[in-house]
């Protein structure tokens, strides 16, 4: 009953609070995030041209210093304080690809560089990524045992 | 004469001239660019204020203060009998490692960002009991310090919403004694946790509305006073979203605010300055409060005025486990005497 009565004073409140709050704005984010997560990778294939065309490396594995490279750029803009300013405005336009990956994990590092080397950065740098690690391994895990499975039946 | 001094059911009337002796307010550098700029007593260049880490940096801004305001009174650390602090950090560090550099006889206080009134009212108990004569209340917050323990790296790039606040870097502290021209306190309300199931920690203005409408009409109750008494009611840190909602309910309740209803988190910063809905911390009442609102008392601008700290009470971990956040708000109400004009 007390719980019952609870339920209906929030929802109650809920009604007034919800008249101030100001609208998320998905429509817009959406769109930037579209756009700035578009030119990341627009920025990404120049980097692999530039690197297959230049610097002589095979087209498989132009990848990994185009991935490199975003890293660099991220963890650069992160320490010069300007990457969270950019978050902001672009939302998940930036987060998505690698360079917000390399944001949680260089920002993580430098928050915590007041505790120590080892404490601090090491024991800290892997605060906000962990999670995409941990999910990501299993959920590619996951993919793989359906692919294999997959792959008997036929 | 048990139970003279409290009226109705949770206030405190102030019966033997508890007065403001000093007040002092220390900032980071974007709250000295803000709209106060003129009202605050020291200004950092930096966020680091000299110091190695942030967490040191809000200890030094809350020393700074509290000796500033014991230097204003013109009086030394060792006439003051007691300190009560507190902050935002994990086991009250700032407040407790202050106290260890000024050596004052010191009680640790906790209510989120409500510390600000919290520590007055019970510094105002002090001197009006008779068990002190000169007690100083202080508290803080740093906007890293706060990033850092409560959300994200403050170099993180994730997109806060609109609702979400910013933590005010600063501190300030308010000495209180028995005699001067300075404000009266006269009032304190002791607020009641609420919890009407808001979840979000980006969103302290909607949690902590509930607790500043329960607060404000609990002192009206108790005091038999309504809105039109006061020249002035501020909020400690609803922002744009919280106060219209605890406006709305204290209407629904049957008291109309009016134009000199307002909040310490809409009066720090300018609108360029992006800050979300506004300013929040233990900073945010007690550098306008002790910086620039009794000091306009003190210039006669205004002759009554209540101050509604709000506190939001969760944890990293009560919110990581899903429970909604509890949050409180107490009162303070300051009065100039007719016809006296303090030094501000």
């Amino acid at each position: 009953m007390e719980k019952h009565r609870q339920k209906e004073k929030e929802l109650a409140y809920e009604k007034i609070a919800n008249k101030h709050r100001p609208k998320p704005k998905i429509w817009m984010n959406s769109l930037k995030a579209f756009v700035i997560g578009g030119l990341v990778c627009v920025l990404g294939q120049a980097l692999m041209l530039m690197y297959i065309h230049w610097f002589g490396f095979k087209p498989e594995k132009a990848g990994d210093p185009t991935a490199a490279t975003l890293i660099f750029i991220s963890c650069l803009l992160t320490g010069l304080g300007v990457y969270d300013r950019i978050g902001q405005w672009a939302g998940a336009g930036l987060a998505v690809p690698v360079t917000g990956f390399a944001n949680s994990i260089a920002s993580s590092a430098l928050e915590h560089r007041a505790e120590g080397y080892v404490l601090g950065v090491g024991g800290n740098m892997f605060k906000l990524a962990g999670a995409v690690i941990v999910f990501g391994t299993l959920s590619a895990f996951v993919i793989g045992l359906i692919y294999t499975l997959t792959g008997l039946v036929r | 004469m048990t139970g003279t001094k409290l009226i109705g059911k949770s206030t405190w009337e102030f019966q033997n001239d508890v007065r403001v002796l000093s007040s002092a307010a220390t900032v980071g550098p974007m709250e000295g660019e803000g709209l106060l700029r003129e009202s605050f007593d020291k200004i950092y260049p930096d966020l680091y204020a000299g110091e190695e880490t942030w967490e040191k940096a809000e200890r030094k801004m809350l020393e700074d203060a509290v000796s500033l305001a014991i230097e204003k009174a013109g009086l030394t650390p060792e006439q003051i009998d007691f300190y009560l602090a507190g902050d935002l950090l994990n086991q009250n560090i700032s407040a407790s490692f202050s106290a260890k550099t000024n050596q004052i006889p010191f009680l640790g206080v906790y209510g989120a960002c409500s510390t600000s009134m919290l520590s007055l009212a019970l510094a105002a108990v002090l001197v009006d009991g008779g068990y002190a004569r000169h007690v100083i209340a202080g508290v803080s917050s740093h906007n890293c310090t706060a990033e850092k323990q409560y959300r994200y790296p403050t170099e993180y790039g994730g997109q806060k919403p609109e609702t979400a606040q910013w933590t005010v870097t600063g501190a300030g502290a308010c000495l209180l004694g028995r005699s001067g021209d300075g404000p009266v306190v006269r009032y304190a309300t002791v607020g009641k946790v609420t919890d009407l199931g808001v979840k979000n920690p980006m969103d302290m203005g909607s949690a902590m509305a509930p607790a500043a409408a329960q607060t404000i009409q609990a002192h009206f109750a108790d005091t038999g006073r309504s809105p039109e008494d006061y020249d002035l009611i501020v909020t400690g840190d609803l922002a744009k979203v919280g106060l219209p909602i605890a406006r709305e309910l204290l209407k629904n309740a049957g008291f109309e605010m009016g134009e000199h209803f307002a909040d310490c988190g809409l009066m720090i910063y300018t609108q360029k300055q992006e800050t979300f809905a506004g300013g929040s911390g233990c900073a945010c009442s007690a550098v306008v409060t002790y910086g620039h609102l009794l000091r306009e008392m003190m210039r006669n601008k205004w002759k009554r005025i209540l101050v509604v700290a709000t506190g939001a009470l969760l944890s990293t971990v009560s919110y990581q486990q899903g429970e909604a956040i509890p949050c409180i708000a107490h009162a303070v109400a300051f009065e100039m005497e007719e016809g006296k004009e303090g030094k501000a």
